[in-house]
Parts: structure tokens; C-alpha cells; sequence
């Protein structure tokens, strides 16, 4: 078997969160009863014509802007010509020749904390279609045409994603990206963000493409994954069998976990681009293009990167807590309750206690359990070693589930770490003196048992001894041993 | 009463000689009358309009005054009109209902204008002769063995034979001035993007311009004055201020330079020839200048409309699927079943040819040799125009080549028919204002002088046309029968 290099490129549809749709009036929310949400323009009435929603144009440019591409001064709407249902002028308003947003990049990082830098090749403005509808009509198909007119941004990488891994990471930066700058929800179960992937394999060591297949409409970060492993198991049997890849569109379905062939490049349609006569070329000057700037927010990786500077986290933590932000809020707010020291222990526990919280109950940041006042509180009284880290996770799931203050559930459970040396003596005396063979066996020089020492006045006090202070009072009071 | 100008009769609205109900119901008896042995009407709105009278009636009473208000008119109908029938003289439309008034239905009307119906024209305004429609032809009331011209042929014959004051019209390659000519009245082609084509059936839409039939230049420039203006909803009209077309027409001719256009005049039929050379005196007797300007691309003008407008009416005419609204075919099989004999049944002979030209030329492979080359010979075409208004203030020439021609007698030999249009495809090609008023006879049948303006020159262009009528009374004529 020969050494195959896997080469991705996607295709993502960001559909731009505007009011109203791309070339008419009607609302885009999502969810509405059936063509509800389409004017005469979305069905298509003889004599109507499309008005481009400036919000989408700004929307795009932003986009632009983020991924330091080229905004064309002059872009232009095209007709893609095909006859479908859901589909009422019998043709798409899309950007063919010229589109809004020309070349960017995006950097990734990889799992071996490598950065990898992904070029894109260019985004454009579209309509989205209707949907055809199945279920419950017999004998027919429905049409809702709440969708048709929807904007959406198609954001076209270049081949440079290497493996199934590579192009999820790429995803979920640009949905990331997408979320930051307020121009899309991201939301994929809706279908708001969406992606075709691109799939070719080549020997390793050959410059020439191999023939690509285009795997269709994606909507999870794990069906990504799943499909492209697929198709590329599929495409290396497929070429070392004798086999050759046709250029086709395929469809996955994840419920088998396969791709399957959808129509072949003899049988894609002619499209007869050409520019909408209806619309002018949407013309944008400096001006336009430095308004946008000014509403640009902080960016994920500059939020990163001055994480890992003013915080002293490191790059992969720094990534985590701005993969969002609305995480990166969170975490922002908590810091600011503490003092700069403790800007790590907050870290650890956004990223660990509270995301572990949250993905277990399927809570997003902005509902949590915990607020960052709360969370706070609870960080302040491990800082004063009013309870050890041990006992706050145990505070921390009684916030979670109670809702209280991290104060009221310590002193509830009594919970206060034990720092008064004469209680933990005492403690520890009585210990020593219940154990007789085992001290005998420390100062013997089995070390290993000072473990044993510390646990049983943990067990004795609820976990409540102050970790420090009981090490020393021990280590004085079993004496001899090795200490 | 139906010889009377618009103005006279606002006059005797205005002084309350008549009212708009007796004026209303003297156009429906004509049109009940004479109608018949024309066939210029589709649909009569008869009922609405004695209640639109009523209400006009109470406007004037009320003491309001308006150029228009009051004032029969008919609809192309290509225009939509809400809650009436709107066919665009073809099957496909035969049951379509529009649920709402497009932008020039809406000003006349709240102008205080009264339908009295729509006229019948080539189907989707594909044709020359008025013969294409799904309604049967139109005949012209100079010789009802004749063609009126078309597409606009309804709104043609309806004005030439006093059925109404005006109609409105649309012009893509002539639609308006052609017939104009050869029904003896005068029609104004204004500007591309002078008056909105929201809710225009459209054909071509680089192409089509609303325009006007009247008896004068002075009824055209009343009716313009209505029409034009900038519309949101449509993205190709120009938001350039409206000037006062009635008051524009005192101006004298002296000075201006009107340039004879050398490819017009090459080769022209004697007759029509002489035609123009009188009116060339008429106007160096009002002082004007003549000077011979040349366009030297205009040949091309013919060979490239038949590019750009099938290459946009094949993807225009896609919304008409037999799924929303308009034909759909008796128990379709499957889809592909529904749209192929939906359309099928539904289009015209000349739109099918059309449609498929269009689709031709804009598919992959024949996009450059025909769609771009059209559009750069469309380009050159323009700058000839550019260049000559550089010499001159208007350009002047036939409306069409010869006189009105036998029902029947072209409709077997499409090129012979395309080449009606020779002399007015340049002014929709280069998106230029144009009229065409009456300037005399061959055979007994009337014949048309066009002149051509630069862009938003309409007030130039109707100060010259109606000089001319101020001159002559070629406009005053009419048919026999019909006076």
C-alpha cells in the first residue's frame, strides 16, 4: 500500500443573521408555519424585482475584513439558472465572476499545537432556496418558501486542509469567526451554518490533484469528520483495487456512515451564468469599507493572544478560552474578581469544573449554572485557603445544582478548612495513637506511609485540614521516619 | 370628445364641462363599438372604472386639480394591476390575477387616472406585429388587413382609434415606437431607468422601458410627467430629478443641432425618405441645424439584440413553471412532466424560439462567442451614440422602414420580421430616450420620424417633437371611421 495524501477543501454556507431577507422584505426567522415568511418577491410574481439588503453587504465585508482578504471595490450579481420546486424564479441570485470578498487567510492550530495557515480563495453573497417538504403528504411534495431569499455567505477555502481533523479545525475556527463578528448564529441544527467538503487523495510526493469528489451539505463538525474519513477510505480502496475517483457530487448519510454517489459531472447542470440585469454592481468605496472596520470586535486569535500575554497562559489555553466569545467573556469577568495572580486557577477552572459542568448537562456559557460572580466567590476562598481545591469542587457542584453562593454553602455544610494548628494536633494525636504498627513502620523508614498519615486526618476531618498545615504538623509529629 | 387632447380635456374637467364618468363612459362605448373589428382590448374594466370616474368626479368637485385627474386611460397588459386579470397576452397568464399594482399602474392611478382596460399585445412582448398574442391579432384602424406593429400593438390601435386618450406602453427593441409609427400616433420610449419596471412583466429587463402612446408630444410629456421618478423598488431606475416636461415644451429651436444618422438614411425607401426630407425642413425652418453624425456600429445592432434579449428572457421566463401560479398542465405525471408541458402548452411559438435561443447562447461553450460578444458590441454601440451627442443635440431617422405590412405576411420568416425593428434596437441597446411621431403617409398608411436623445434628455427630445407638431398636423389625422 503507497503513502496517500489526503487533500480537502470546503465550501461553508454562513447564513447572515439580517432582519429581512437578502432581496426583499420578508423577515429570516427561523421556525415560522410554512410560507409565512415569503413576499411576492421570495415567490416569484411576474413583475417583482430584488433589492439587495445593504446589512448583507456589510455582513460580507466584515467577513472580509476579519480573514484580511481583498473587498472588491466592484462585485456583481449573477443568474444560476436551474429549474427546481424550491427554487420559484427557476434561478439563483448568487456572485459568480466578481464576488464581494476575494483572497483571505485563516490560521488553525493543529493538535501538536502547530499553527497552520489555510487559505481562502473567496466569499460571496447568495440567496439560499426554499425546502422541499415529504413528510405527512401523500402522493405530493410540499414547497415552504420561508427560506428561499435567506442571505447567506458561501466561504470558499483552498485545497489546503490534509486530513479530516485539519478541515473540523478549520470549521470550527471560521464558525468561530463568524460568531464573534455577530454575522451568522451558527447554528447548525438549524442549518444556518453548513459545508460541502471537497475530497481528492493524491500518492504523497505528487504535486498533481487527484480527481475530487464533493461530498454535500454538512451540517455537524462530526459528519465533516466522519464523511471525509469515509470518502477517503472509499477513494484509496477504490484507486488501489485498479479502481478509478469520478468527478461527482455525493451525499452522506449518517446514518449508514457512507457517501453515496448523487449525480456525476456529465450530469451537472449548465448553469448559464450571467449577470442579474435586475441588480447593479454593488460598487464599495474606502469609506464603506472603514465604517465596517470601525464596528470590527476584537478577533479570536488577538483575544488569544493577549490572554497569553497580559495572563501568562499558555497558546492552547489562551485558544480554549477565546474559541468563544461568550467563554471568553466569562472568563474575562471572573479574572476581573480576582487578583492578576490567580488569572491561572480561574483558567483551570472555566476550562475544567465549569466546561465539564456545562457540556454534562448541555448548558451553553451564557445560561450557566454558574455565574462568573459565583464562580468568583468560590476562586476567592480557595485564594484565601478558606477551603482547598479538593473541597471547592465539591462547593462548586453545590453551586451548580442549589444555585447559592459558594459563603453560604460552606458555611451550610461547614465546609470552612480547619487552619487552627491546635485541632489538627489533636486530630493527628489521636491518629498516631490509633495506629500504632504503622508509625512503627514510618519510622522505620517506609515513607510511603506519610500518604496513609494524611488521609486518615483528611478522613477525620471531612477533608476540612488545610493541606500545608497539616504536612508540617505531621512531618514534626511522627518525626524520626527519613524527614 | 375623443379628438380632444389630454389638456383640453383636464380643461373642461377642471371647469366642470364634463365629467369624468361621461368622459369614462363615452371611451367604453367607443371601445364597446369599435373595439370588435380591432381586437386592441384583452381584458375591459368597464365596472371599475365608472367607480374610479366616481371618485375622480369627487376629487374634481372637491376642487382638486391635476393634469390627469380624471382622465381614461389603458393598460399594456404586461403591466400588472391589482385584482385584475393580467396575461401578457399569452395562456401562461390567461388565469393570472396580480395581487398588486406595479409601480406605473399605482402613479397613474393615485394621479386620478381611470382604466378602462388593458390592451392586447405579443405574447411577453415577442413580436412586431402584434401577432404572437395567445388573444389573437391586432388590427390596425388604417386597414384592418394591416398589423398595428407591436409588441405594444393594443395600446397602439386603442389610441390611433380614439379609444382612449392614452395607453402606456413598454418598448425592449421598439415595442413602443415601431407601432406608434405605424398607427400614426406619437410614442415616447423614455430612458432606461427613467420609470420604474417594478411590477412590468419583464422580457428583457437590460432592456425594457415603460413608455407612452398619445395623440401629441404634449399629452406624452403630461403622461411622462406622472410616470417618471426614482423607486426603491427597483434597482435599476435612477434617482435623478424629474424636470417639468409640460413647461419644457416653449422652448424654441433655434440653435439646436440635430444630426442626421448616416446608417438610417443609407439605403432607405424612396417614399419614407421623402417623408423625412420635409421634415428636415420643418425643422431648419424652426431654426435647427442639421449635420450628418454617423454610428458606425449600429448594423450590429439587430444580430446583438437577438443575443441579449433571448439570453435574459430564457432566464425571466423560468419563474413560469406551472407550480404558483399561471398554467399548469392537466395531470401531470411527475415534475419534469409539470414543467415540461406546463411550458410547453403554456408559451407561443415565438417565446419558445426565444427561450431556446437564449438558452443557447448562454450555454457553456457559446457564452463567449454570442453573450460577451453581444455585450461588447452593445458597448460600442453605445459610444457611437456618446460620440455623436458630443456633436450634436438629437439624432433623427425613421421609426421603421416601411409602412404597416398584411397580417400573416411575416409571421413564417422571423429574420424578415426582426429587421422591423433595425432603425429602434440602438436606442434600447445604448438605454437612450426615443419618440417616434407621425410625419406623414405611404399608401394611405401612416409613417413615423424617430428622434433619439441622450440620457434623461426627455424634455429636450419632447420639446422637439412637439415643435414639429406645432408645425404640421400629420398627428391630427385619423383613421377612417374613427374621427
Amino acid at each position: 500500500m503507497s503513502d496517500w495524501e489526503v487533500v480537502i477543501g470546503l465550501e461553508i454556507h454562513a447564513q447572515l443573521a439580517t432582519q429581512s431577507k437578502i432581496f426583499s422584505g420578508s423577515p429570516t426567522a427561523y421556525g415560522a408555519p410554512p410560507n409565512t415568511q415569503a413576499d411576492l418577491v421570495d415567490l416569484a410574481y411576474p413583475g417583482v424585482l430584488p433589492v439587495l439588503n445593504a446589512r448583507a453587504v456589510q455582513m460580507a465585508v466584515k467577513f472580509g475584513l476579519a480573514v484580511d482578504a481583498t473587498v472588491a471595490r466592484r462585485s456583481v450579481f449573477a443568474r444560476k439558472n436551474y429549474f427546481y420546486p424550491d427554487l420559484p424564479k427557476g434561478y439563483q441570485i448568487s456572485q459568480y465572476e466578481l464576488p464581494v470578498v476575494g483572497r483571505g487567510s485563516l490560521n488553525i492550530m493543529l493538535d501538536d499545537g502547530a499553527v497552520k495557515t489555510v487559505g481562502i480563495t473567496r466569499a460571496h453573497l447568495e440567496e439560499d432556496a426554499g425546502k422541499s417538504l415529504h413528510e405527512g403528504l401523500a402522493n405530493a411534495s410540499g414547497i415552504d418558501l420561508n427560506r428561499a431569499g435567506t442571505p447567506l455567505l458561501e466561504i470558499v477555502s483552498e485545497p489546503d486542509m490534509r486530513s479530516a481533523k485539519e478541515a473540523v479545525a478549520y470549521m470550527k475556527k471560521i464558525h468561530t469567526l463568524v460568531r464573534y463578528l455577530e454575522i451568522c448564529d451558527g447554528n447548525m441544527q438549524e442549518g444556518s451554518f453548513r459545508c460541502d467538503a471537497n475530497v481528492s487523495v493524491r500518492p504523497r510526493g505528487q504535486e498533481k490533484f487527484g480527481t475530487r469528489a464533493e461530498i454535500k451539505n454538512l451540517n455537524s463538525f462530526r459528519f465533516v469528520e466522519k464523511a471525509i474519513q469515509y470518502e477517503v477510505a472509499r477513494q484509496v480502496e477504490l484507486i488501489e483495487s485498479g479502481g478509478k475517483v469520478v468527478q461527482e457530487t455525493r451525499l452522506y448519510d449518517s446514518d449508514k456512515d457512507e457517501t453515496r454517489s448523487m449525480r456525476s459531472k456529465e450530469e451537472a447542470n449548465d448553469y448559464r451564468y450571467f449577470p442579474d440585469p435586475d441588480l447593479l454592481p454593488v460598487e464599495i468605496d474606502a469609506s464603506f469599507i472603514e465604517a465596517v472596520r470601525a464596528t470590527l470586535p476584537e478577533l479570536p486569535d488577538q483575544k488569544a493572544a493577549r490572554f497569553a500575554r497580559d495572563f501568562g497562559l499558555s497558546a492552547y489555553d489562551a485558544g480554549v478560552l477565546s474559541a468563544s466569545r461568550e467563554l471568553g467573556a466569562y472568563f474575562e469577568a471572573v479574572v476581573a474578581g480576582l487578583s492578576g495572580a490567580h488569572a491561572k486557577l480561574a483558567a483551570n477552572w472555566v476550562m475544567g469544573e465549569l466546561s465539564g459542568a456545562l457540556n454534562r448537562d448541555s448548558v451553553d456559557i451564557e445560561h450557566s449554572r454558574v455565574n462568573p460572580l459565583q464562580l468568583i466567590g468560590l476562586l476567592k476562598r480557595i485564594a484565601d485557603e478558606t477551603i482547598s481545591g479538593k473541597i471547592a469542587k465539591e462547593v462548586f457542584e453545590a453551586m451548580w445544582s442549589e444555585g447559592k453562593s459558594a459563603d453560604d454553602i460552606i458555611e451550610a455544610k461547614g465546609l470552612r478548612q480547619i487552619t487552627d494548628a491546635g485541632a489538627i494536633e489533636s486530630v493527628i494525636d489521636a491518629i498516631i495513637a490509633a495506629n500504632p504498627k504503622q508509625l512503627a513502620d514510618y519510622r522505620s523508614g517506609k515513607d510511603k506511609l506519610f500518604g496513609f498519615f494524611v488521609g486518615q486526618v483528611m478522613k477525620a476531618t471531612g477533608g476540612k485540614a488545610n493541606p500545608a498545615q497539616l504536612n508540617e504538623l505531621l512531618k514534626s509529629k511522627l518525626g524520626g521516619g527519613n524527614a | 370628445m375623443h379628438n380632444l387632447f389630454i389638456g383640453e380635456l383636464a380643461d373642461r374637467l377642471a371647469k366642470r364641462q364634463i365629467s369624468s364618468a361621461e368622459l369614462t363612459q363615452h371611451f367604453l362605448g367607443r371601445i364597446e363599438r369599435l373595439n370588435p373589428a380591432l381586437n386592441a382590448m384583452i381584458t375591459l374594466t368597464a365596472k371599475q372604472a365608472l367607480a374610479d370616474a366616481a371618485a375622480a368626479d369627487a376629487r374634481l368637485s372637491a376642487g382638486e386639480r391635476g393634469p390627469l385627474l380624471g382622465i381614461p386611460l389603458i393598460h399594456k397588459d404586461i403591466f400588472c394591476t391589482d385584482g385584475v386579470r393580467t396575461s401578457c397576452g399569452s395562456r401562461m397568464l390567461d388565469n393570472f390575477v396580480a395581487p398588486y399594482d406595479a409601480t406605473v399602474v399605482a402613479r397613474l392611478k393615485a394621479a386620478g387616472t381611470v382604466m378602462l382596460g388593458k390592451s392586447n399585445m405579443d405574447e411577453f412582448a415577442m413580436g412586431s406585429s402584434n401577432e404572437t398574442s395567445y388573444y389573437g391579432p391586432v388590427k390596425n384602424p388604417w386597414d384592418t388587413a394591416k398589423v398595428p406593429g407591436g409588441s405594444s400593438g393594443g395600446s397602439a390601435a386603442a389610441t390611433a382609434a380614439r379609444l382612449t386618450p392614452f395607453a402606456t406602453g413598454t418598448d425592449t427593441g421598439g415595442s413602443i415606437r415601431q407601432p406608434a409609427a405605424l398607427t400614426g400616433v406619437t410614442g415616447l420610449k423614455p430612458t432606461y431607468g427613467r420609470v420604474s419596471r417594478y411590477g412590468m412583466i419583464a422580457f428583457a429587463s437590460s432592456l425594457d422601458q415603460a413608455g407612452v402612446f398619445a395623440r401629441s408630444a404634449g399629452d406624452a410629456a403630461a403622461v411622462l410627467q406622472v410616470m417618471a421618478g426614482f423607486d426603491p423598488r427597483d434597482s435599476t431606475s435612477v434617482d435623478v430629478p424629474v424636470p417639468d416636461y409640460s413647461k419644457a415644451l416653449g422652448q424654441p429651436l433655434k440653435g439646436m443641432k440635430i444630426g442626421l444618422l448616416r446608417e438610417f438614411f443609407e439605403g432607405l425607401e424612396p417614399r419614407n425618405a421623402a417623408l423625412l426630407e420635409d421634415a428636415l425642413n420643418i425643422y431648419t425652418g424652426l431654426g435647427a441645424e442639421t449635420l450628418q453624425v454617423s454610428l458606425p456600429h449600429l448594423p450590429l445592432s439587430v444580430p446583438t439584440y437577438y443575443v441579449v434579449a433571448p439570453a435574459e428572457c430564457s432566464s425571466n421566463l423560468s419563474r413560469f413553471d406551472g407550480v404558483r401560479y399561471g398554467y399548469r398542465c392537466e395531470n401531470p405525471k411527475d415534475l419534469m412532466d409539470l414543467y415540461k408541458r406546463s411550458r410547453g402548452e403554456g408559451f407561443g411559438a415565438e417565446v419558445k424560439r426565444r427561450i431556446m435561443t437564449g438558452t443557447y447562447v448562454l450555454s457553456a461553450g457559446y457564452f463567449d462567442a454570442y453573450y460577451l460578444k453581444a455585450q461588447k458590441a452593445r458597448r460600442l454601440i453605445t459610444d457611437d451614440f456618446r460620440a455623436a451627442f458630443d456633436k450634436v443635440d438629437l439624432v433623427i431617422g425613421p421609426t421603421t422602414p416601411t409602412p404597416a405590412f398584411d397580417i400573416g405576411a411575416k409571421m413564417n420568416d422571423p429574420v424578415l420580421m426582426y429587421l422591423n425593428d433595425i432603425y429602434t434596437i440602438g436606442a434600447n441597446l445604448a438605454g437612450l430616450p426615443g419618440v417616434s411621431v407621425p410625419c406623414g403617409f405611404v399608401e394611405g398608411l401612416p409613417m413615423g420620424l424617430q428622434l433619439i436623445g441622450p440620457h434623461f434628455a426627455e424634455a429636450k427630445l419632447l420639446n422637439a417633437a412637439h415643435q414639429y407638431q406645432q408645425a404640421t398636423d400629420w398627428h391630427t389625422h385619423a383613421p377612417r371611421g374613427y374621427a
